[in-house]
Order: C-alpha cells, then structure tokens, then sequence
C-alpha cells in the first residue's frame, strides 16, 4: 500500500449524501477477478450526464473528493475504493461515512476525512476554483484562503496510512497469541467448531 | 460485581485474542462465508504472498450472486453452460480456489445451493454468539440468530483467510426497541423498513443496533433475518436478536449444528448472552408496533419510507437542506410527482427473493396472496427466486410454485438475482420494480430501474394489482 501524508490539488465539490457504493461502482463492473481498472465504471450514472463533475478538464486527476453525509453507505464492495484509487482520489472529505467504506478506503490507502458540514459547505466553495491541501500528520485541511479545519483519525488508522502498513504482515505477529485462543476455545466450547457432517 | 452487559459486549469479548494499546482489538472469527464476487482478489492475494487459509473448517463457499436463476441442468442432467463469459469466470475461480485451499464449497447445481445468507443458518453454520463475517454487506443478516455478524471488503476477506482475525474497534451500542403487537399484514420487512425511515440511512453508523421487545421476539427466525439483514441500510455495520427458544428450535438438528451433549452445553451457553439487566446502550430508539403500517419506499435511499396508504414527500417538506436536494433528485429519477398517492403507482415488474426475502415463509405469505388471482396486464415480467435450494424443495412440496405459476408469475433457480441484476435478471431502464430485497439505489437492479421496496405479501398484492397495493385490501 502507498504510503500517504500530504496531498494537493483540486478537489471535486460532488456533496451529495448518501452516495452509496451502487452509484461509486455499479454491480455489473464487479464482474473481475482482479483489482484494476475500475476507474472506468466509477459514478457510472452520475458520469452519463455530459456535464458532469468527473469529466470536467479542472476535475480530471483530482486526488480529493467532497462529499456530503454518510458517503460510501450500501454494500461491502472494496471496488469502490478501488474505483476512486484508479481515478486518482487519495482523500475524500465528507461529514461522515459508511463504517465498511471508511475501513476499505484505509485499506487501500485513501484517508477519509471527516469534517462538519460548515466546513464541507467552504470546502466546497473553495474547490469551484481552487486546490485544496491535506496534511494526515498533522491532522489539517488547508486552503490558500487561510482556512484551517482540524480532524479526528483513529491513531491506528493513521498510523496504517502513515506507514502503508499491510495488515496481515501485522496480525502474523500475534500468531502465538491466535494460537492460543484457538486453544482456550477448543477446550471451553468445542461445539463452536461446524459439527461433522 | 461484574458490569452488566449487553448481547453485543458479551460476544465482543469472548472473541477478543489480543488488545492493541491504541484500543484496536484483534477479534476471533468463527465463521467465514465466501461467494464468487468479493473474494478472487483475496485468494489472488493469498497466491502472491506464498499465505494458506488458516482454517479452512471454519469457511464456507457457495456460488449466489452471479448464478443464473434459470435452469442449471438440461434434461439429462448436464450442466447447463453460463452464458456471460464475465460471470462464468467469477464462478469458474471459486470453484478451483476452495478444494486448493481445502474449504468446503456447495456447488452450484448441489440440492443446498442457495443465498450464502440463507444458507448459513439454514445449514446450522451460523451459531447464535459466534463472529460471522463474509465480503457482502448483509451479513447483517445472521444477526437474526444472535450471531455478531458483519460485511467486510475484500482486503479483510483476505485477513481472514490467513489469519481468522480481524483487526476492529469495539462499535457503539444501539437499542431498537419495538413494543407492542403489529397489525394484520404487517410483515418484518414493514417492521425494518419502518425502523430505517425512523433512524435514517446513517441512523445506525458506527453502532451495533440490538432490537428488541415484544413485537421483535413474537417474530419467527425467518422474519429475524429479515430485520437484522438490513440493519446496514440503517447504517448499523451489524444488527443483533437475543437467541431464545425460538432460535434453539430453528437451529436443533441442522446438518453443522451441535449434537447430543454438545447442542446442550451450547444452548446453555447461548442463554447466557442475553442483555443483563441494567445494562446501557449509547442509543435507544422506541418504537410502537401499532404504529407502523405495510411500508413502501419512495425514492433511492432505503431511508425514504412511507406508509402505503400515504404520498410522495414533497422534497421542501424535509428540514435538512441536503435532504431536500436528494428527495429531488430521487424524484426524478424515480419519476414521481410529489403528492402522488403511493396506491396510484402503477408497477412493470415483481421480484419476490433476495437475502431480505426468500425464505419459506416469504414464499408462503406471497403465495397467501396470489392464490387464486393472475398477475395484471400491465406487469410484464414477474419472477420468484427462492432463497436456496432446500427453500425451493419446500415450497415445491407445499404446492407453492403451482400458486405461482397458475397466476403466470415465473419460479425460478435460488441466488442473489435482480436484487442487484449481477446475473441476468434485471430491471429494464425507466420501469418500476416492486421489490422484496433490500436496497432501491440508482441502477441497483439494472441501469435506469426504479426500485420499491416491500414486503413479499406486498410484492404479490403489486403483482396482481398492477400497482402499488395496501395488501390488507386482498387479506380474506
């Protein structure tokens, strides 16, 4: 995973609530076995309309989007957030998320960050003409404007996205600890294992 | 003195391996269930990286989402090629990544088929107090049986295999509380869809929503699955149902469910996971079971909830300014007027299934309403997809698909099917849908479809009708 601390640039004003994982990546491009290239299905219905956001040459490439309320809400999918990692997107700005999108997004490296609606309201403004500039260390989102709004991450998270940590290489290291549980368990309810069939 | 606790603390714990000093906890799985669409990458990822499945006896594969619902088999019992090469080699990977990795793996044509949701518990696999997770969103569902159940992305799925763990924060509590007795055709799909347009699409976030009293306890398994499967569209990550008798008996006998002195020392166990008195949630929301009516949703949101017997909202109607410009939104797209009666919405197309909605019971309570009716003219394609395969025998041998089929309504081979049109059954661009799944987002069932969602009684009642129907109209 790509390590990520500063970024900058333009950053897309969709605001909308509840834009959920069917309209970020639609069913049908779920159809793969690999991870790549999902960036083509990406706002499929929002992107149909000629004028949209997406497409706009001041938008293409944009690594941040801001959104309103409850973004990423709907289904599991990890293919939204390889959706926007293939369209460029490392942050998005939101007032809050779906608990599984926020968790899939850390896992591929794209930070949610999560602000009141007031700022989103400025963020908002700012970004019809201007970038916008996100610091994870320090926990800001800037503009050239002299706007500063401060956010809360959970410190593993940040630490994840901080370092591009891979999970599983991280739980490995509590093998013994896995061990041992799997063992207490067997010896205090051995029914939890499926019965034979 | 031990705090008292709630359902969710006490299977929270019992499941923790290892607490990080940040406050991460490394929590237990005992069950794993895997479909073709959310894990290719992760057995891909598993390849790269030289890892094995650590348990594979606590995983479970089965083929739902992208299986056709048309027949498997051809007259001599060959199977049956699928048509969309894309979908195909979906299949084709699960099918070749669970024997590698030694996880047992229903087939497509096997008699046990089914949605992974229904067939969890209808297989004894999902136990009340144990973690289940899957890379699909409405393993909320299991719930329903006391299980701490949640969907996970991919990259989780990926965790899970290697390790059994997750890696997770301890989620906020949240009580539903539903009192009272609901009324005639009121079904658990009304109770839910009724709780999610209470709290809202984001109501539930960051919590794990328990629902109680008694209108929830008077309700079978089936219909705790319903409720608990759309926890997620309240924005609860998990939904929970204290296991009780009625739970025991579901479960008792089933293929993976404990045996003999085991099954004993297990419901012992389960009896010990209800809620202590005392004990207190972040959140608790009452609702009164008379209050709520057979319920349909009107925009795209599954937050958009209103009684049949009411009207579109008109968007100004809502406080929230954003509300105001999604109801808009979701107007147009739906193509609906405010003020509309919601009984004057003509409908094009009946799915009665989904993981919400195709258990036995479901396909009794629509069969209850189409017996002795035929499908309206104006509905053009009418389908009922049963939750798996042993739903579908049941059925068969209570003479539902005849109910069916007289009233010219299509049964079909069980899967995930137009409830989110991965296969090939959708929902043709710009007609309506009612619908007994889960979700009505834009395209959900096919680009362009118009999605309302109902109960299974009230599907059937749409069917014969032509349109949007309060069911109770057609109850003897």
């Amino acid at each position: 995973m790509t390590p990520l601390n500063q970024v900058e640039g333009r950053a897309i004003p969709l605001g909308l609530k509840n834009v959920d994982t069917d309209v970020i990546i639609p069913a049908h491009w779920l159809k793969t076995t690999t991870r790549e290239g999902m960036g083509r299905g990406a706002f499929e219905s929002l992107r149909a309309d000629p004028d949209n956001l997406f497409d706009r040459p001041e938008y293409k490439g944009a690594p941040i989007l801001i959104a309103g309320d409850n973004f990423g809400c709907g289904s599991s999918r990890e293919h939204a957030a390889w959706a926007l990692g293939d369209l460029g997107i490392r942050v998005v700005i939101a007032p809050s998320y779906s608990d599984i999108f926020s968790g899939n997004a850390v896992k591929n490296g794209i930070l949610p960050v999560v602000l009141p609606q007031a700022a989103i309201d400025r963020l908002m403004e700012v970004a019809a003409t201007d970038p916008v500039f996100v610091d994870l260390a320090h926990q800001t989102v800037t503009t050239q404007y002299q706007d500063r709004f401060a956010f809360e991450i959970d410190p593993f998270r940040k630490m994840c996205l901080l370092e591009g940590l891979d999970e599983i290489s991280l739980t490995e290291k509590s093998d013994a600890a896995i061990s041992a549980y799997e063992k207490q368990l067997d010896a205090d309810r051995p029914w939890m294992r499926p019965a034979t069939v | 003195m031990t705090r008292p606790r709630t359902l969710y603390e006490k299977i929270w714990d019992a499941h923790v391996v290892e607490q990080r000093p940040d406050g991460t906890c490394l929590i237990f799985i005992d069950r794993h269930l895997v479909h073709e669409v959310t894990s290719p990458q992760a057995f891909a990822g598993l390849r790269a990286s030289g890892r094995t499945v650590r348990r594979p006896d606590l995983t479970l594969a089965v083929p739902d989402h992208n299986v056709p619902t048309t027949a498997r088999l051809d007259a001599a019992g060959g199977r049956l090629p699928i048509a969309d090469p894309e979908s195909a080699a979906q299949l084709a990977a699960l099918e070749k990544n669970a024997p590698e990795y030694g996880i047992r793996y229903i087939d497509a044509v096997a008699p046990e088929q089914g949605i992974v949701h229904v067939v969890g518990p209808e297989q004894g696999f999902s136990l009340p107090g144990t973690t289940i997770v899957c890379g699909d969103s409405h393993t909320a569902c299991h719930g329903g049986i006391g299980a701490l159940a949640f969907g996970i992305g991919t990259s989780e799925v990926e965790h899970v295999l290697a390790t059994q763990t997750l890696l997770l924060q301890p989620a906020k509590t949240m009580e539903v509380r539903v009192e009272g007795e609901v009324g005639p055709g009121v079904t658990a799909k009304d109770i839910i869809l009724h709780i999610t347009g209470t709290i809202g699409a984001a109501g539930g976030t960051g919590h794990v929503i328990e629902y109680t009293g008694s209108a929830i306890r008077a309700l079978s398994v089936e219909g705790r699955l319903t409720v608990s499967n759309m926890a997620i569209e309240g924005g609860a990550r998990a939904g929970l149902i204290a296991p009780d008798e009625t739970t025991f008996a579901y479960l008792k006998g089933r293929p993976y469910a404990p045996k003999g002195a085991d099954w004993d020392a297990a419901v012992a166990w389960w009896k010990s996971l209800a809620t202590d008195p005392g004990a207190a949630y972040d959140k608790v929301v009452v609702i009164d079971a008379a209050d709520i009516a057979p319920s349909v949703t009107w925009g795209t949101s599954p937050e958009d909830v209103v009684p049949i017997t009411g009207v579109v909202p008109d968007p100004a109607s809502f406080a929230d300014p954003s509300k105001q410009v999604a109801a808009a939104k979701s107007l147009a797209y739906m193509g609906l007027e405010p003020g509309t009666r919601m009984q004057d919405v003509r409908i094009e197309n009946i799915f009665i299934g989904s993981c919400t909605n195709s258990r036995i019971e479901d396909m009794r309570a629509a069969a209850a309403i189409v017996k002795g009716r035929k499908k309206a003219d104006n509905v053009k394609w009418a389908i009922v997809v049963p939750g798996s395969g042993l739903v579908k025998a049941q059925a068969e041998a209570e003479g539902l698909h005849r109910i069916f089929t007289d009233a010219g309504l299509e049964w079909r081979e069980p899967g995930c099917s137009a409830c989110l049109a991965m296969n090939p059954d959708k929902v043709p661009a710009g007609e309506r849908c009612a619908s007994t799944s889960n979700r009505n987002f834009v395209g959900r069932q096919g680009p362009g479809s118009r999605t309302h969602l109902v109960s299974p009684a009230m599907a059937a009642a749409a069917a014969v009708t032509g349109k949007l129907t309060d069911v109770r109209e057609l109850m003897a």
